[in-house]
């Protein structure tokens, strides 16, 4: 158990955050394109056209994932945001705005290719309904998680105001989940509900596929940020310098 | 896990924090209950006084064998809640997926004789996807 604490504390130290980092990054960077291919060809090419939406149907393994990614990204912003808060990692601050800034981003995927998919299956782009509204909600909370970042010049008070605005706007987590059961809406409720499916078989796993393909593309794209950030961060402590003496070195002696 | 006095505060307020935006929140939510629906379904619009004033969003499924077609682009189809159902009638673009058993929004007015006219009509699809093959074959072991 000490172990294990020690090997878990060790990420907030930047050096160690670097180091790992650095040696995640191909494996990570490798299975997101192994993922991303599979996942693409099984889905737009392998898995049938719907009986009743014809091959429309496949926007939905973008938007589906996209959609899952936005959630998730903030869920375990919330995490951050409570290590930012309670114990003031520094390093969760820094995280903080890269996640904040990727959820935007598959927030925004999620709703143009819904809306994509909505003018030919439901006959218009948008709705005022709960499920769209709720969902653009949290693009915007996102989109202000992101100015406090930039406009605030202090970066441990924004991590600290960011944290806070990240609690209170995690209520709209479950608004958006339940939107569709709770209330009359126009997106029809989940096809996957626990294990339960109404899904088929042939449809449902490249589906699965391309979730696993966004996450890890996201995981890249954060180790990739969170790499650079460490750099910026650290350009002018020892550690940095050290390391920058030794890579010359071996480049000389090679 | 023990946590120092300060951060014990801290959790506190997080939890605080949390507590009272979830309160807000539904409490909100409580009082927009009507407007966060985006339709009636046929029964409720059915329980509320015939107006033809107001526009409202009215939610149903497509009767099986009640759609008609007028002149023009123009169409009569019953929709219903399977307890209920209200006569409409449209005029314009349906959407593709438009057929007798899918479920619709159509927006409009109830007129006085029972009537909703409506302007306009999108369709909804549901959560169920599968390859024609097998829709097909669920229609086959129907009785």
């Amino acid at each position: 158990m000490n172990r294990f604490w020690r090997w878990s504390l060790q990420w907030g130290q930047p050096a160690m955050l670097y180091q790992r980092l650095l040696r995640l990054q191909p494996w990570v960077a490798t299975l997101a394109i192994i993922f991303l291919l599979v996942g693409g060809y099984t889905a737009f090419w392998l898995a049938p056209a719907d009986y009743q939406q014809g091959e429309v149907f496949r926007i939905l393994y973008v938007h589906v994932p996209a959609a899952w990614l936005s959630m998730m990204v903030y869920g375990a912003m919330v995490g951050l945001a409570l290590l930012v808060f309670i114990w003031q990692v520094t390093i969760a601050g820094w995280a903080m705005k890269t996640f904040a800034w990727l959820g935007a981003g598959y927030t925004l995927i999620a709703l143009v290719t819904g809306a994509i998919w909505g003018q030919p299956t439901w006959g218009t782009w948008w709705v005022w309904d709960a499920r769209l509204t709720s969902e653009l909600v949290l693009l915007f909370i996102y989109l202000g998680i992101v100015l406090i970042f930039d406009v605030l010049a202090d970066a441990r008070a924004a991590a600290r105001m960011a944290a806070i605005l990240t609690l209170v706007g995690s209520v709209n987590l479950p608004i958006i989940h339940y939107s569709v059961i709770w209330w009359h809406t126009l997106h029809q409720p989940p096809s996957i509900r626990g294990l339960e499916t109404s899904m088929h078989w042939s449809m449902l796993y490249p589906l699965l596929l391309m979730a696993l393909a966004f996450l890890l593309v996201f995981v890249w794209q954060v180790v990739w940020h969170l790499r650079c950030r460490v750099l910026m961060e650290a350009r002018h402590t020892p550690w940095l310098a050290k390391r920058l003496r030794s890579l010359n070195q071996s480049g000389e002696n090679g | 896990m023990r946590l120092s006095a300060v951060r014990r505060k801290r959790l506190m307020w997080a939890f605080l924090v949390l507590v009272g935006a979830g309160l807000g929140a539904w409490m909100m939510l409580q009082a927009l209950q009507k407007n966060v629906m985006y339709f009636y379904s046929v029964s409720e619009l059915l329980e509320q006084p015939a107006s033809s004033e107001k526009t409202v969003r009215l939610g149903g499924v497509v009767a099986a064998g009640s759609l008609r077609q007028g002149q023009g682009v123009k169409v009569f189809f019953d929709l219903t809640d399977y307890q209920k159902s209200i006569p409409v009638v449209y005029e314009g673009l349906l959407p593709s997926l438009f057929r007798e058993g899918q479920g619709v929004v159509a927006t409009g007015q109830l007129m006085d004789e029972g009537r909703f006219v409506a302007s306009q009509l999108l369709a909804k699809h549901d959560e169920n996807y599968m390859p024609p093959e097998v829709a097909a074959g669920l229609k086959k072991a129907e009785p």
